[in-house]
């Protein structure tokens, strides 16, 4: 009978000896990424922010200069939603969300919105999507350019009643064999223009002083 | 216990009983990530990695472990190379982490990781397990790649696409485009397409070795006839 236990706690010793190393290793790795992870996710948020507007439109941290919004019914999430504002001069020149589009053909559709202060759209991206591969996907600026028709709009280019597809009555394209992913698209690109219209000083206010 | 040579365990871990197409184990990872060269190629470096710590790892600790709680301890040692190579791909290839990301946690299920330290690296010394962690996971690399070849060719026409997310800017100039104007093969890049090209592939592999094993059968009987003549 003791034998039994004695092998037991050695056994159960050997396992927490194991495991306490193991933790330690682990939580060595990650402190020692941490930084360069968190730098390199804002050096690619920097980079396709600067896609939809160039870096030298603005001269503040377009990264760390953000407020979080919830706002299910204009931006289709009932998570927060960080707003990036840029600024020059401490001016307003743009900002940046990444509302979704929520009824896309399989799922929601992350997209990335830059809104000029003047209410024109500096362009949409898609972040994340689940679209069908040769036919909804064609949102995604590596397969079509569809999405970069979006720049250069605004509420009243087109009208606000042409805001859909073709297909409705609109002044955007669909694709060949999928308008569910388009219509969500250009549904939730309308709806994030209209909140930044209706919200505008509430999204660019300071967040010091 | 019977002693292997390098030269086997090389041989074993590569083609005899390769875990893509032979063993067929972690088809998850195989089937989901083979659809173009770079991100086959991409996993199947991953799980070499991971391969090559934990069998190190594990053939370095067999004194200390006993028998009983063998599989608690893999599990433990699995999971943390696991997590020690997602957060340093994280770190210094961001590019590639957000397109293999959900894959590479998903390395601690691929069973070829955890067959390997029970099969081999728990009975065999260091650098016996080193070379089997390395033959293993350039086995599952061979399958993945030519998976993601056959897929990326039929689907999208082209090879090597996105190769700058591994290699850095100058991959860009990798990128082969065999056919242009290529409409793209829709099956080939969805799952089914990955079924039946690893189907494929496993009969490619079966017809070889048939051949082979014919050849070495043949061998000394025509010694015979020529010696005989």
């Amino acid at each position: 009978m003791k034998t039994i236990f004695r092998s037991m706690g050695m056994a159960a010793l050997i396992l927490a000896g194991f495991s306490v190393v193991g933790a330690g290793l682990v939580a060595v790795t990650y402190t020692s990424t941490k930084d360069i992870i968190a730098k390199a996710q804002q050096a690619a948020l920097e980079t396709s922010l600067n896609q939809l507007v160039p870096a030298d439109r603005y001269d503040n941290r377009v990264v760390e200069d953000a407020i979080e919004v919830v706002a299910p019914e204009w931006l289709g999430t009932n998570q927060p939603v960080t707003v990036y504002r840029a600024r020059k001069n401490g001016q307003p020149v743009a900002l940046f969300a990444t509302p979704y589009a929520p009824d896309g053909y399989s799922g929601p559709i992350q997209l990335l919105i830059g809104v000029y202060a003047d209410g024109t759209l500096a362009g949409v991206r898609v972040l994340a999507h689940k679209e069908t591969p040769g036919l909804g996907d064609g949102i995604d600026e590596k397969r079509s350019p569809w999405i970069l028709a979006f720049a250069g709009k605004s509420l009243e280019n087109p009208p606000l009643e042409r805001w859909k597809v073709k297909k409705d009555g609109g002044a955007f394209d669909q694709f060949t064999g999928a308008t569910v992913t388009p219509r969500a698209v250009v549904k939730a690109t309308r709806q994030f223009l209209e909140y930044v219209q209706t919200h505008q000083e509430a999204l660019f206010v300071k967040a010091k002083g | 216990m019977i002693e292997v040579s390098y030269r086997q365990i090389l041989q074993n871990g590569v083609w005899t009983q390769n875990t893509g197409l032979v063993a067929l184990l972690g088809l998850c990872p195989l089937l989901a990530t083979s659809n173009s060269v770079v991100n086959g190629l991409s996993l199947g470096l991953a799980t070499t990695l991971v391969l090559l710590m934990c069998n190190v790892a594990i053939s370095l600790i067999r004194p200390l472990v006993r028998p009983e709680v063998r599989i608690p301890v893999f599990v433990v040692v699995i999971a943390c190379a696991v997590t020690a190579v997602e957060l340093a791909m994280h770190a210094f290839l961001p590019g590639l982490y957000t397109v293999l990301g959900i894959f590479i946690p998903l390395i601690v299920t691929n069973c070829c990781v955890i067959g390997r330290a029970e099969a081999f690296a728990f009975k065999n010394g260091v650098a016996k397990s080193a070379v089997d962690g390395i033959a293993t996971g350039l086995g599952f690399m061979l399958a993945l790649v030519l998976l993601g070849a056959i897929r990326e060719v039929l689907g999208q026409g082209t090879l090597f696409s996105q190769a700058e997310l591994l290699f850095g800017e100058w991959g860009t100039s990798l990128t082969l485009h065999l056919i242009p104007d290529y409409r793209g093969f829709l099956l080939a890049i969805l799952p089914p397409g990955a079924f039946i090209g690893l189907g494929c592939l496993i009969a490619i592999k079966n017809v070889i070795d048939a051949r082979t094993q014919r050849q070495v059968a043949a061998r000394p009987a025509t010694a015979l006839m020529t010696a005989g003549s």
